[in-house]
């Protein structure tokens, strides 16, 4: 087999404030003609920067050793992209090797309409009149499934989805019609159900256009659904170089092992659950809701007189003591905002809800303050979720400090400490400040903040979604346990089923504001109801290739079935 | 990946947390020359000003000495480098002690803004509400009316016509603290609202924080964090606007003290006939003063900028691979500054609140 | 004299995708009424402001006549003028006034203040169109360049100078010029709009419109026009340059933001040029932070320009508005301050406008 781009000993390095820091070792990788070649790796393995280094578009920090060697759709012409020159490298780009990115919304210049923008890709090769290119951008839009391509191509992105977007993104990568196209965790800011859809899309760039494709993701989901053949990458090197079927069967790397344990999957969660419901004293039912919602509804106020903005929308659910309820949705589903309205961050605009008793609907912060002690919460993102001017010691002993339990930091000290073993966090790390820590590690310590007064309740608002899958696993598994020693309430928001599925005992599906099916995981996940429950759950690629090839055709039957 | 991997990371040395200092360690090339620039100059300014009695030969105020009257005009010469103007001050003895009357003003002025501009900043940032609106509505229209034009007329009712050294320097330093309020009031307030809406706050009021302790124990130390930058800046337009008040009249009386914008308003009629030194040695002292905080001003918004401020290169991978390594544990170990943006991870809406897409 | 320190970076303004509700029904015309409303508490602040500030010093007869008049006499003119009333009935009826653009007479020289406006007005209105023509000229091709350049040393002396141009205050540029290239070189005139020969010719030119460009060129002499042009050249380069520096360091910053988004990188990866990549990709993205500030650039313009007609005899608002308050003229002083709130008030709309032009995500 012919390859299209062939990577030979690449050593890529980076001037960084910390000094010169190695992103890429030694790397060797080919991809074949109509290949699709997923790279494997958490953050800071080097996978974007070797898939960069194949367009050339590296920062001028960075320094280059090796060679990648490329060659045109047809195979009659092969160049070394580390050693061409600026000129050299513009006619390559989009016409040899075209880049898909991650973030479509950035990927597009907002002062320009799309049609600009891929016509110019296509008037820097050709000498083409803007008519004919014109109708080029039309006809690769209409390929690419953007609907109406002959008005939609004098729109700006800004009136585009998400998803339309990254649409957008590939008929630019695709117009010139090159050999390979890079494609830079391409789904990682969709949705599932969008992301299922831009991988049906890139698929059919290898089966219709012949299109080889170099895929950068994390997800083994995504890997298992699109990949042919998988290179895992770790701290800048390649440990394993496998078929898809091969790596997800019969993984050689320790590593590759560790990854693959490490991924959560649908399912799993099912005979924990079991056994929790077991474990209940008789008239558990009965005991007082820690949270009660009928009928919530909360709406953002609109600007300049506008109508406001309905983020929740007559949404009914209780959490009773020591019960983890799991929420999933999309973006705009109103996951978060049900978790702020618990917390008191965000105003209850209609219904009941009731938290440990109080009414959320018009209460007043003076008369909620009290019942804080009894409330914890875990945020999203841990570049932000401590003070960088306090120590994480100082972090933690904050809700110690201000329910009185605790005269100052050094005070609380003793309590700390034992609340960081807790996490499994080494007590000298109180003394450091929250940006010496890792991510994994500042969200532990975000659990030892919110669990300091062993609080009744525990709303964990996406908690790992920031974190690699590794780090992931480990953060869930320390959730689990700390929840059966502590045996708080919780609400656990996701985007990820197979993540909630791992800690719920029920799972509510929020759609657009609306819950459109809840119950234990086993009635969610294992018999889903409601056709968008249906649809998200069989657009969630599993980590199986096998699997997910069956699943594939189970999600189409769905679509066409709606 | 695990947390035993990560090599211990040790509180940052004193001279990595103090500022200026750091800056001046992580600046390279260009920068670093223009800060090291600026504070040399700076450095002069302010020694000029604290040894002032000792350098100058005679008196602000000063027309004669033993040998008699100093005269007007002269050209530069022994007795007085820089020549005498057409009041008979020795030029040099003026210029040098106008660095007291400079540095007299920029710290009033300077201090007073910060003082008022902070606490208005916070105050609106954090609380919102109708004083809030107000504010910003007030806070904007004086921002984008010419400031100078508002200092002349506040220093004419500070001044109420006095002007002695405190009162001529209260009208520039008052006026000048008017104009620059809305400033200080603008940056505060909008780091104020940006650190409100992160996590850490949000964080303490989940745990039931005292406004009051939000505001003073996290809010505070984040949103002033920049205020080192605004502060050179504005220390160099409180000259500008000090030296433009004298040029225009509004100033201090040469018997008062000494002040370059004044002796330039009276060398404006020299110039016609070709007598430079009156002009030129005052002039050039505000040029070199604003120069210097100007030059540290913008290094330092050059460096708090990850992406205006310069990077070393590396040497060529090869052969360096014992002294370089990847980050152990990955990029979020790195701290800020790591490969941070070479790799991205995930990327979802950085507040937690959800979009529509 | 605000700039230093609030020049913005694009805060990655085009690219943070957070996407916006989709355009209802007339949202750019609300947009448009929203901000043309948000002129009027602008100017009402500042008229406000002004007024009071004013009076804390007492009414504009004493402090005009004061110790020249006796106390009587002075009561007499203070109780016909009105000034005994309360202040703020005195207020309302100002505002009154100034929203039927009647600014009284002036007290000095018993003119009435809008004709005071219309003589001096376009003067000023020259020296700022011709300093922002410099302006533009020098801040927004050096800012390219040294953007492009970043931290070579092309940049590095752009970058100098620009801080340099922003630390010599206008006057003292002013006096340099005037000292070297008019009295030493003799090239171009020390002072003033014209000589008195072309303002001369220009007297006798039916409908003078006070523009000394148009009246010039209506005398159909191209001395008179040579003579105006170069009268021009000194004030113009004194204002521009400060005004060019700080369009230079704002261009430059924001287009160093915009080279580093993902479009652009997009845009590379599509194999379009690093020219166009800079012209096309990174300027027009960086304009839409740039004109809102060269819109709040319009308040030190005016500030620069009361400078530089101050140095330069140039006859307009700002030198005028000198000898006002040197004879304590405040209803003149008022007027004229009206005046300038009245245009920075205007100008930002109009850049807001313009902004909006340049980002469809305003538009639609």
């Amino acid at each position: 087999m012919s390859t299209v781009v062939d990577i030979r000993n690449l050593g890529v390095s980076f001037a960084t404030d910390a000094g010169a820091v190695k992103a890429v070792d030694n790397v060797s990788l080919s991809v074949g003609r109509g290949e699709v070649l997923a790279i494997v790796g958490e953050s800071g393995s080097g996978k974007t920067v070797t898939a960069k280094t194949i367009l050339g578009l590296l920062p001028e920090t960075a320094t280059t050793r090796g060679a990648v060697v490329l060659s045109n759709r047809e195979g009659t012409r092969e160049s070394d992209i580390i050693s061409l020159s600026t000129h050299q490298l513009r006619e390559v780009r989009g016409t040899d090797v075209a880049m898909v990115f991650q973030e479509p919304s950035t990927a597009l210049n907002p002062v320009y309409t799309v049609g600009w923008q891929i016509m110019e890709g296509i008037r820097a090769h050709s000498d083409i009149s803007k008519k004919e290119a014109r109708a080029k951008a039309i006809d690769i839009l209409r390929r690419v499934g953007i609907p109406d391509p002959e008005e939609r191509v004098d729109h700006y992105p800004h009136q585009f989805s998400g998803g339309q977007k990254q649409r957008v993104v590939i008929a630019m990568a695709l117009v010139l019609d090159p050999g390979l196209i890079v494609a830079d965790e391409p789904t990682t800011a969709l949705d599932v159900t969008v992301q299922a859809e831009i991988l049906d899309l890139l698929r059919k760039c290898r089966d219709e256009f012949g299109t080889a494709i170099v895929l950068i993701t994390h997800n083994m989901g995504v890997v298992a659904d699109l990949a042919d053949r998988v290179a895992v990458m770790y701290e800048g090197n390649v440990v394993e170089q496998a078929d898809v079927e091969t790596l997800f069967s019969a993984p050689q790397a320790d590593y590759t092992k560790a990854l693959l344990a490490a991924v959560p999957y649908v399912g799993h969660g099912a005979a924990s659950a079991v056994e929790r419901v077991a474990a209940r004293a008789a008239g558990w039912a009965e005991l007082t809701p820690v949270v009660e919602a009928r009928g919530l509804e909360i709406s953002y106020p609109g600007r300049f007189g506008r109508p406001g903005f309905r983020a929740v929308n007559g949404v009914d659910f209780v959490i009773r003591p020591g019960e983890v309820l799991g929420l999933v949705g999309e973006s705009g589903s109103g996951k978060t905002t049900i978790g702020r309205a618990i917390a008191g961050l965000t105003k209850v605009t209609g219904g009941s809800l009731r938290v440990l008793g109080a009414e959320m609907n018009g209460i007043r912060e003076r008369n909620f303050r009290p019942l804080r002690s009894r409330l914890g919460f875990v945020f999203q993102d841990p570049a932000s979720s401590f003070n960088p001017l306090l120590t994480i010691a100082e972090c933690v002993a904050e809700p110690l400090i201000i329910h009185g339990r605790a005269k100052d930091a050094n005070a609380a000290r003793v309590r700390v400490n034992e609340l960081l073993e807790a996490v499994q966090l080494p007590r000298a790390y109180g003394d450091r400040y929250p940006h010496e820590l890792s991510g994994g590690q500042r969200q532990r310590a975000s659990l030892a903040r919110a669990l300091a007064l062993e609080p009744e309740l525990l709303i964990a608002d996406e908690p790992t979604s920031a974190l690699d899958v590794s780090v992931q696993a480990r953060v869930l598994e320390l959730f689990a346990e700390l929840q059966r020693e502590f045996g708080f309430a919780s609400l656990f928001i996701s985007h990820d089923l197979a993540v909630v599925d791992l800690l719920a005992d029920r799972i509510g599906v929020l759609y657009r504001g609306s819950l459109v099916e809840e119950g234990t995981g086993a009635e969610v996940l294992g018999a889903p109801k409601h056709p968008y429950t249906q649809r998200l759950l069989a657009s969630l690629p599993v980590p199986d290739p096998i699997a997910q090839a069956e699943r594939r055709t189970e999600l189409r039957r769905i679509r066409e079935a709606s | 990946m695990t947390a035993a991997s990560v090599t211990p990371v040790r509180r940052r040395p004193l001279r990595d947390r103090l500022p200026i200092v750091h800056q001046l360690r992580q600046s390279m090339g260009l920068q670093r020359g223009m800060l090291v620039a600026g504070l040399v100059m700076v450095a002069v300014f302010i020694l000029c000003s604290i040894v002032a009695p000792l350098i100058a030969p005679y008196g602000f105020a000063q027309r004669k000495d033993e040998s008699g009257a100093f005269g007007t005009q002269q050209p530069p010469s022994p007795e007085h480098v820089f020549g005498t103007t057409v009041g008979g001050y020795d030029v040099f003895s003026r210029v040098i002690w106008g660095t007291q009357t400079a540095i007299l003003v920029i710290v009033i002025a300077v201090l007073l803004s910060i003082f008022i501009g902070v606490a208005l900043g916070l105050y609106s940032g954090y609380f919102g509400g109708w004083l809030d609106r107000v504010l910003v509505v007030v806070c904007d229209a004086i921002y984008a009316f010419p400031s100078l034009l508002l200092a002349i007329v506040l220093s004419i009712v500070i001044s109420a016509g006095q002007s002695n050294l405190w009162g001529g320097v209260l009208a520039a330093a008052g006026s000048i603290t008017v104009v620059f309020i809305p400033q200080y009031f603008r940056v505060i307030r909008a780091e104020t609202v940006r650190i409100k809406a992160e996590a850490f706050v949000e964080s303490a009021k989940v745990l039931g924080a005292s406004n009051a302790r939000i505001v003073f124990k996290h809010v505070f130390r984040n949103a002033t964090r920049t205020l080192p930058l605004i502060i050179t800046l504005n220390s160099s337009e409180a000259i500008l606007t000090l030296a433009a008040l004298g040029f225009l009249g509004f100033g201090i009386e040469p018997t008062a003290a000494a002040e370059w914008g004044y002796d330039l308003f009276k060398a404006q009629s020299d110039v016609t006939s070709g007598i430079w030194w009156t002009a030129f040695f005052p002039g050039a002292a505000i040029v070199f003063t604003v120069l210097g905080i100007t030059l540290v001003g913008e290094s330092l918004n050059d460096l708090a900028d990850p992406r205006l401020r310069g990077r070393r290169r590396v040497a060529q991978a090869a052969g360096e691979v014992a002294a370089t390594s990847v980050v152990p544990g990955g990029t979020l170990t790195a701290g800020p500054g790591g490969l941070d943006g070479l790799e991205d991870g995930q990327s979802f809406d950085e507040h937690g609140i959800e979009v529509r897409r | 004299m605000s700039t230093l320190a609030t020049a913005p970076v694009a805060e990655g303004a085009p690219a943070a995708g957070r996407p916006k509700p989709k355009s209802q029904g007339g949202g750019f015309g609300r947009y448009l009424l929203v901000r043309f409303l948000l002129i009027f508490p602008t100017i009402f602040i500042l008229v406000t402001l002004v007024f009071f500030l004013m009076r804390t010093t007492g009414d504009p007869i004493t402090a005009a006549q004061g110790g020249r008049l006796g106390p009587e006499a002075l009561a007499a003119l203070r109780e016909a003028a009105g000034y005994d009333r309360p202040l703020f009935i005195q207020y309302f009826e100002y505002l009154g006034q100034v929203a039927t653009f009647n600014f009284g007479s002036t007290l000095t020289t018993n003119r009435p203040v809008i004709d005071v406006l219309t003589t001096y007005g376009p003067a000023t209105f020259e020296l700022v169109l011709y300093s922002l023509i410099v302006a533009f000229a020098v801040g927004i091709p050096l800012g390219r360049l040294a953007a492009y350049h970043r931290d070579k040393p092309q940049d590095a002396v752009f970058r100098v100078l620009a801080i340099l141009w922003y630390a010599v205050p206008i006057f003292f540029a002013g006096l340099l010029l005037k000292l070297i290239f008019a009295v030493w070189l003799k090239w171009l005139p020390v002072a003033g709009r014209a000589s008195v020969n072309a303002e001369l010719q220009m007297q006798l030119v039916p409908n003078k419109t006070s523009f000394y460009t148009i009246d010039a060129l209506m005398t159909g002499d191209p001395a008179v026009l040579g003579d105006v042009l170069a009268h021009a050249v000194l004030p113009a380069i004194a204002l521009g340059l400060l005004t060019g520096g700080i369009f230079l360091r704002l261009v430059r910053t924001n287009v160093i933001g915009t080279l580093a988004t993902d479009y652009v990188d997009a845009a590379r990866s599509r194999g379009v040029a690093e020219s166009r990549l800079l012209r096309k990709h990174a300027y027009r993205p960086a304009l839409i932070p740039i004109v809102t500030v060269i819109g709040l650039q319009i308040a030190l313009l005016l500030s620069g320009a009361v400078l530089t007609e101050t140095t330069f005899e140039w006859k307009g608002l700002g030198f005028i508005l000198a000898e006002f308050l040197e004879s304590r003229d405040f209803v003149a002083v008022q007027g004229i301050v009206v005046l300038l709130a009245v245009i920075v008030a205007l100008t930002n709309f109009v850049v807001d406008i313009i902004a909006a032009f340049i980002d469809p995500r305003v538009r639609y």
